[in-house]
């Protein structure tokens, strides 16, 4: 071999292919102010909408009358419901098969919700306008409370519901009650809590947040009235849902919608569902003939579209006395504020909330979630979770904790005792999953032992000692939580939104000069697709992944998927990214076998070419392959190198993960300081070491908001309080945690390349955790349970009702 | 998020400034740094038809000591005053003070003037100079005159700046050298106003406080100058009994509001806390 030849390693490297912390390729454009977002767009005659809200929570509207407002020069029109009427989109039907005003039919159900929408020249003039759209409003009593929503005389949110006794996911209860869903044996499970030696039975709460990406939401809509052809660029997680619904509402044909979701900042589940800026902004641009933008501001992105969490989950377990469980029975009160916009595959109600018997071998289980309405902004939206699983953790995960003190265990002992076993797997969860893969003991021993966990318990002990003795005013808290996440939906068998089944999709098109454009059905916000998604590719065809150019979000260009929220990008887009590759590789074998003149089944694949077994020098590479299948290909085969993929997942795939939080709490302030975050993550095969990094760092970022203080706080009144970044909680950089990362491998086994998903692993482990601390740092003073969030005032609130400020 | 319409000025005299005031009263505001007011006027809950740029008149800006007595130029940038070695020497309290505010990007813009003038009991200047025994210099048509900090606030947003007035300077009596002081801020997070903050200056001889200074932020609808409580430290030794009089004292005439920084309680409470960890620092750096 000749000095220059690359050696097998430096060929590997060269493809910068699964496993390598390549740098992000997106990077290049977001850091430098490069990326395209949809209000960097400016089309010729672009006009901005923008909405009158409502004041209240709750009130009859009368009289709308935008006379004055029509009369500033610029202001082009205000839309109401009326109008909306006449194209039949006042309503818009919701993911969780409710209904949902676009603009207020007649009364409003949350503060801020949409009245009218005006259309301006420009914003400012649109801002002018909004101060002089005259409505009256008679106020109605409000429903702030979610445990008083069912109660007999509690107001009617819905009256357009009424006399309806079934809804979408079954019978009605009450005038409030949307839905009931129960799964699980009641029996199996009242009998074994009937034989139990010791129960615990605890309301833990998990507050309303909100997923607060960077960017807001927002949208451009283009009606070409002389094509019939309707462009909407906007910030969708799902593009090509956005375009099927789009369609179905609007019944322009699908094709002659073009939906194109261009860079988006952030996510997080916010830009799932469809948002009355959407349609009004449509509408506008059919009524005028302009392209119609329409832009959220913080205000409204917190307090309108879609909130997260709002479960309160009564939680019990029944175990024996030496700390093994046999049952578990949750009731979860959700609170869907005004409409049921919860993004959830249909036939779902609450999510995979059954995922609530956690990483535990509980032999019965029973769930029921009542889902209720009150005078709140609608959502339920997966904030940086698969579908409901971060309340499911954070019930079993504090659950577990609870049960830990009143057996006297350890905590991390408990759940070792309790753990699914690696030889149980494939596990079927007495509330209906088949976890895929794991090994809890070994990921939950390593973390113990780097973090040296049975010291910080004894450290732990003497400062308890210490601060009964009056010497410090300090108390310190072990957090731990063991998650096992449920993502990558999903198979058709069970997802589908709107009825379309949740595969996701690929097609790769390699060039005769041997590189590479690929797209997909999903839609990176941040996630960092354009580079991971060449890495898969890199590996499974032997081009390097700098050759190969990734695009997303344009529903003319990439195939049909569903998006991406829910952990499922990995699951299922990279399932179908790697089937499509090796459809290539298939292709190239036969072309390479045309080449050596030898028989397909004479070649192996060795990095990025075919070479003859036993003959290492009869090589080709993919880039001659590539030239080949365009220049000479084999008689009767098509010329050409491209493949599509859909695939349609056999099963989800379970992350899991052990986090440890290692929290410092001045009793006197309240003020908690994390001193240690170890996270413990396995996501199955690792693509990218450095983005699953980087996603972990962010999870938990955002776990410590949630658990510390982040909250959409409603008054008595229904006054949404909080819907600002001077209160809603963004840790900046010097609130931020250090964070130790760590990880075991547990490939997925029904996954092409063994991969499960962790972009949302560190919201769903970690708000646990956190809480987990505080809770624990309490223990001792007497406290079983303290509701999170925990900001300062909360934890000084608890320590001053357990006594302990003297 | 986007303001009403309004006419901007920027006039490059003290006297041009008031003139615009004057000619167009309560409908014009002076615009400092902006970094209180055109948030205000984004939410519309400020809607001024003028702005009067501060920001380019030459003399508002720059500390200077003459006999005793440190002024700061209205104009001076909470990141000039971090930044200023005779502050640094004489009043190191203002930079302690200054860098617990909000964060650089917001020092740059905001203004000593602007934070003293604006009225809001969520600053934390005006508790600072209150306890600094601070004077403000008033410029309107008909000259100067002087109103001591702890004289200037009525309510939230309600002062005793009449509207053709600019607040031109900040004029801060220098502490004796060798004196303690500290100011204690809790805050849920970088860039929030005070949950409850304390600013204390004393002098100490031998182990007794011979002179005693403590002011409260953003726990009432003004600064508060803890009057009471400043007494009874005086000629104390600082023992466990005194500290805590004096702490009830300052609880005392706290009023805060309940918000998302926690209910009145508590934020009276973590008066009293920030009160006493700045107590004890103060007493820490004080000479003997
Ligand atoms: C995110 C954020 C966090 C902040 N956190 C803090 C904090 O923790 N602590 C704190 O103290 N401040 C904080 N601030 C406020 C900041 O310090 C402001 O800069 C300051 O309050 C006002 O100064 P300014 O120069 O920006 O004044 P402007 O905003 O320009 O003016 C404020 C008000 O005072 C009036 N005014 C201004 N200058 C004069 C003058 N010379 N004479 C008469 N009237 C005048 C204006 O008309 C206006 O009504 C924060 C601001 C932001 C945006």
């Amino acid at each position: 071999m000749n000095d220059m030849t690359p050696t097998r390693e430096q060929r590997e490297a060269a493809l910068e292919g699964m496993g390598c912390k390549r740098k992000r390729v997106e990077d290049v454009r977001f850091t430098q102010g490069k990326g395209q977002y949809v209000d960097d767009l400016k089309l010729p005659g672009m006009v901005f909408g923008d909405f009158v809200r409502s004041p209240y929570p709750h009130a009859k509207i009368t009289k709308i009358d935008a006379t004055e407002a029509l009369k500033i020069p610029g202001v082009i029109a205000v839309l109401t419901a009326e109008d909306l009427k006449g194209v039949n989109l006042a309503w818009m039907p919701t993911l969780a098969g409710d209904v949902q005003m676009v603009l207020a039919d007649g009364k409003v159900l949350y503060q801020n919700q949409e009245v009218a929408f005006v259309v301006a020249e420009d914003r400012y003039i649109a801002d002018d306008a909004i101060q002089l759209v005259e409505v009256e409003y008679e106020e109605l009593p409000v429903l702030v409370d979610p445990f008083k929503s069912m109660e007999p005389d509690a107001p009617v949110l819905r009256p357009d519901l009424e006399g309806k006794t079934e809804g979408a996911h079954g019978p009605r209860k009450h005038h409030n009650h949307i839905f009931n869903w129960e799964v699980g044996d009641k029996d199996e499970t009242a009998k074994a809590f009937a034989e139990a030696d010791v129960t615990i039975n605890e309301m833990i709460s998990y507050h309303r947040t909100h997923p607060s990406p960077l960017e807001t939401c927002q949208c451009v809509a283009s009606m070409d009235k002389v094509k019939g052809e309707l462009t909407v660029w906007g910030t969708f997680q799902a593009p090509h849902v956005i375009r099927t619904v789009a369609s179905l509402l609007s019944t322009i044909p699908e094709h002659k919608i073009h939906v194109i979701a261009p860079d988006i900042g952030g996510g997080f589940g916010n830009k799932v569902g469809a948002y009355p800026g959407y349609i009004c902004s449509i509408v506008a641009s059919i009524v005028t003939g302009v392209p119609v933008k329409w832009v959220e501001d913080r205000m409204e992105n917190l307090s309108t579209t879609s909130f997260a969490r709002d479960y309160h989950m009564t939680t019990e377990i029944a175990a024996k006395s030496d700390g093994t469980v046999t049952g578990l029975k949750v009731h979860v009160l959700a609170d869907h504020g005004g409409f049921d916009a919860c993004a959830d595959p249909s036939k779902w109600p609450a999510g995979f909330f059954n995922i609530v018997t956690g990483s535990y071998d509980f032999p019965a289980a029973h769930l029921s979630v009542d889902g209720v309405y009150t005078n709140k902004a609608p959502g339920g939206v997966a904030y940086r979770c698969s579908f409901r699983v971060t309340e499911a953790a954070y019930c079993i995960e504090r659950a577990m904790d609870v049960l830990a003190q009143k057996l006297g265990m350890d905590p991390a002992d408990l759940r070792m005792k309790n753990f699914v076993k690696a030889d149980q797997f494939p596990y079927q969860s007495a509330l209906g999953w088949e976890y895929d893969s794991g090994d809890y003991h070994t990921a939950m021993q390593k973390a113990m032992d780097t973090i040296g966990y049975r010291e910080l318990r004894a450290e732990q002990k003497a400062k308890q000692e210490a601060f009964k003795r009056g010497e410090t005013r300090e108390i310190m808290g072990i957090g731990v939580s063991f998650f096992t996440e449920i993502v990558g939906a999903g198979p058709s068998k069970n997802c589908d939104i709107l009825g379309v089944a949740m595969f996701d999709s690929a097609e790769i098109r390699v060039h005769p000069t041997g590189s590479v454009i690929s797209r997909m059905g999903t839609k990176s916000q941040g996630q960092g697709h354009e580079t991971t998604w060449a890495q898969i590719i890199a590996t499974e065809i032997g081009i390097p992944a700098a050759d190969i150019m990734v695009e997303e979000g344009n529903t003319d260009t990439a195939p049909y998927g569903l998006g991406t929220y829910g952990s499922r990008s990995t699951p299922v887009a990279g399932a179908a990214i790697a089937l499509a590759a090796r459809k290539i590789r298939n292709k190239a074998q036969m072309i390479a076998a045309h080449m050596l003149e030898v028989s397909e089944y004479d070649l192996e694949w060795d990095i990025d070419g075919f070479q003859v077994k036993g003959n290492p020098e009869a090589r080709k590479s993919m880039k001659e392959i590539a030239w080949a299948a365009y220049h000479a290909p084999p008689p009767n085969m098509e010329p050409g190198l491209e493949a599509v993929s859909y695939y349609d997942p056999p099963n989800m795939t379970y992350p899991f993960g052990a986090y440890f939080c290692v929290m410092d709490i001045d009793v006197d302030t309240g003020v908690a300081t994390t001193r240690r975050f170890y996270a413990l993550d396995d996501c199955g095969t690792r693509i990218n070491p450095m983005i699953i990094e980087g996603q972990v760092h962010g999870g938990l970022t955002e776990a410590f908001a949630i658990a510390m203080g982040q909250e959409i706080r409603y008054d008595e009144t229904g006054n949404v309080l909080g819907a600002s970044f001077m209160d809603f909680f963004i840790p900046t950089a010097v609130e931020t945690p250090h964070w130790e990362t760590d990880h075991t491998v547990t490939p997925s086994p029904h996954h092409p390349i063994g991969a499960k998903g962790v972009g949302e692993s560190p919201n769903v482990g970690g708000v646990p955790a956190f809480s987990n601390a505080v809770n624990d740092a309490f223990q001792f003073l007497g406290s079983t349970h303290i509701q999170m969030p925990h900001d300062s005032w909360r934890i000084w609130k608890a320590a001053k009702d357990l006594g302990a400020h003297g | 998020m986007i303001p009403g319409e309004f006419t901007y000025h920027r006039p490059s005299s003290v006297a041009e400034a008031v003139a615009i005031l004057v000619s167009h009263g309560d409908e014009a505001r002076p615009l400092s740094g902006g970094h209180s007011l055109i948030p205000m006027m984004k939410l519309r809950m400020a809607a001024p038809e003028h702005l009067v740029d501060l920001g380019g008149i030459a003399d508002l800006k720059g500390i200077s000591e003459d006999g005793g007595t440190i002024t700061i130029g209205c104009m001076t940038t909470q990141h000039e005053l971090i930044g200023s070695d005779l502050l640094a020497d004489k009043l190191p309290i203002v930079r302690e003070t200054s860098l617990l505010i909000a964060d650089p990007q917001i020092r740059y813009m905001g203004t000593l003037g602007g934070n003293v003038a604006n009225g809001d009991p969520g600053n934390d200047m005006p508790g600072l100079m209150q306890c600094l025994n601070a004077t403000y210099v008033l410029t309107g048509p008909d000259g100067d005159r002087d109103v001591a900090a702890r004289d200037f606030y009525e309510a939230a947003y309600f002062t005793a700046l009449a509207p053709e007035e600019i607040l031109t300077a900040v004029k801060i009596p220098v502490p004796p050298a060798g004196h303690g002081y500290a100011y204690e801020k809790l805050k849920r997070k970088v860039g929030d106003y005070a949950t409850a903050a304390a600013a204390v200056v004393l002098t100490m001889n031998g182990g007794t406080v011979s002179s005693c200074s403590v002011a409260l932020t953003n726990v009432a609808d003004t600064p508060l100058y803890a009057a009471d409580a400043s007494t009874i430290l005086t000629g104390s030794t600082l023992d466990d009994a005194t500290v805590k009089n004096a702490v009830a004292a300052a609880e005392a005439i706290t009023d805060p509001a309940s918000d998302g920084r926690g209910p009145a309680e508590y934020r009276t409470k973590m008066a009293g806390i920030m009160m006493q960890r700045a107590l004890a620092r103060a007493a820490e750096r004080a000479s003997a």
